[in-house]
């Protein structure tokens, strides 16, 4: 539940030092790309809030996104966010279970009506009244429209909620959608990713609490100071691919040497994410790093993408799949047309005899 | 990403399919067309009809004395682009593994960078060609539809090769949706208008010898 001091008033109490706090907004600015002078508005911002309330409800979801952003690395300023929110609701991380995690919500959405952030991961299914998911007796679908009706903004985190993911790839089998296709009537910022980098989902929520406004968004509803660039132009390996030097399989000489995964699937060229400059655990490494090529898990339906391991410049499905039929087709049309020449100049040759 | 998707897969198939439905229909309709009997016997004949079409081949592939200098440009110009073309399609990674991926051969591949030089030299190459059309005056009279559209689908994915590699103007993924459907369009248009020659140059060649030697001329 909310409280009623501000968070600078709480931070102070709790022991944190200015200089930590004011790292912390330097930090958020930076990453958020953000004018050096931001970081003194975001300090102040943060520092004159009320503590906010959160609510965070998960659906057709693995629990990723939780992991990633309460990652097991040495406790960092990020970590801070948790003294930020007051977060009212989330099943894995709250105490209460059953009917008393019900209640904890609806309280939640009582005392803050129109202020509370709604923080979504998972999709919800559609298909069969939305049956295949369902959380103390109600489906999904009842669930996100009762805890969006008197929310501030909705944030859906991690490409299940935002455009659908693992659940909505094909074939579909709980028709499962987005939020945005469902909460059409408040602002919905979309981090997506499987999982999301963790900076991008605190930044964005320090944002938020700061000024008390949504950041600049791309066309697909997601923060452009995490998903403004692709993959592939922020990639440290960049210059192999414009050398034409690529691994062709993941232990040839290309990939020991760390040359361009390109050839091997790399989806960098085409994904919006900050992975090659934020990186991963602490800023310790990312998967193109790791030896694998990108995924493109932050980019809608990646997981029909035409498969991880096929070069985004070949063609999906099989184009060749009609070849033959169309090689009988047009040849036979051929002879017939020939056959159809053939007769009429007989004809043309007979009657002017 | 959409469109991208529509691209890679529905377009491009669609495209493939109807390139080889085209092509078979062409070369069979073509090869089994009423040819007129030549009934005559023909001047004194100094090589047999194979060797006159051969030889028909090897002299188109440079201009007669005599229209040298007229010529030259456009021929020279003529195998810019052509050969430009070639190594674009042939010689750039992304397109061998295209290739690849489709009929599993694959060869070595040049740096982009310069794929990208002789993008540049290719399309200025191919703008020269279209000016030439233009300016000159029969030539333009005698200009169809199939001229200018063959030019169009040509020049479209080498131009829009070279701005989804620069990232200009809009999104990578769009950029390269683009530079695919430009693709399919060609791919779809070959069989059907002139940039058939790509498989009947030297056919059509062949005839002129051989029609031209029984009929006793120099070649």
């Amino acid at each position: 539940m909310s409280d009623k001091k501000t968070l600078g008033e709480m931070l102070t109490e709790r022991g944190v030092s200015r200089r930590s706090f004011l790292k912390y907004a330097s930090y958020t600015a930076s990453i958020m790309a953000l004018p050096p002078t931001a970081a003194t508005a975001i300090a102040q911002g943060i520092a004159g809030a009320r503590r906010q309330s959160v609510i965070w409800l998960s659906f057709q979801e693995c629990t990723g996104c939780t992991e990633s952003i309460t990652r097991a690395h040495a406790p960092s300023i990020e970590d801070l966010i948790f003294d930020f929110i007051s977060l009212d609701y989330h099943h894995t991380l709250m105490n209460a279970s059953g009917h008393l995690a019900e209640e904890a919500r609806e309280q939640a959405m009582k005392d803050n009506a129109g202020e509370y952030i709604v923080v979504v991961d998972g999709s919800v299914p559609l298909k069969d009244d939305g049956i295949y998911s369902t959380i103390a007796g109600i489906t999904n679908l009842q669930m996100l429209e009762e805890t969006c009706k008197d929310a501030f903004a909705v944030i859906a985190v991690g490409s299940c909620a935002t455009f659908g993911g693992i659940p909505g790839a094909n074939p579909n089998p709980t028709g499962a959608v987005p939020i945005s296709d469902i909460i059409t009537d408040k602002p919905i910022i979309n981090i997506s990713g499987c999982p999301p980098i963790p900076e991008a989902m605190t930044g964005t929520i320090s944002y938020l609490l700061a000024f008390g406004a949504i950041p600049e968004l791309d066309h697909l509803g997601r923060p452009k100071a995490f998903f403004g660039e692709a993959i592939h132009d922020r990639c440290y390996r960049r210059p192999f691919y414009e050398r034409g030097m690529f691994a062709k399989s993941f232990d040839d000489e290309g990939a020991r040497q760390g040359w361009c995964l390109f050839e091997v699937g790399c989806k960098g060229p085409v994904t919006y994410n900050a992975c090659a400059t934020l990186k991963w655990n602490g800023g310790v490494s990312f998967p193109i790093q790791s030896g694998h090529g990108c995924l493109g898990c932050s980019e809608p339906g990646f997981w029909d993408m035409g498969g991880f391991y096929k070069p985004l410049s070949t063609a999906t499905g099989d184009p060749l799949k009609w070849a033959g039929g169309a090689a009988v087709a047009g040849a036979a049309i051929g002879v017939a047309s020939a056959a159809m020449a053939r007769s009429k100049r007989n004809k043309i040759l007979k009657e002017g005899k | 990403m959409e469109l991208l998707e529509f691209a890679r897969g529905p377009a491009l198939t669609f495209a493939i399919t109807v390139f080889i439905a085209g092509l078979t229909y062409r070369v069979f309709s073509l090869f089994l067309m009423w040819r007129t009997k030549d009934s005559s016997a023909g001047r004194s004949r100094q090589r047999s009809a194979f060797m006159s079409a051969i030889r028909e081949i090897i002299r188109r592939l440079w201009p007669q004395a005599t229209y040298k200098q007229r010529t030259m440009f456009e021929l020279v110009n003529g195998y810019v682009f052509h050969i430009g073309l070639a190594i674009i399609v042939f010689l750039l990674a992304p397109h061998i593994v295209f290739i690849k991926d489709l009929v599993g051969l694959s060869w070595p591949a040049l740096p982009n960078n310069v794929i990208y030089a002789i993008s540049i030299i290719t399309i200025v190459s191919l703008i020269a060609a279209l000016v030439m059309r233009i300016g000159n005056p029969p030539q333009r009279l005698i200009s169809t539809f199939d001229d200018w559209f063959s030019w169009i689908v040509t020049f479209l994915p080498v131009v829009t090769g070279v701005i989804a590699t620069s990232h200009l103007g809009a999104r990578y993924e769009t950029l390269l949706a683009i530079h695919i459907l430009s693709v399919a369009l060609l791919l779809i248009w070959i069989p059907f208008g002139k940039l058939m020659h790509f498989f009947l140059v030297f056919v059509t060649r062949s005839q002129t010898g051989a029609h031209l030697s029984h009929r006793g001329a120099q070649l």
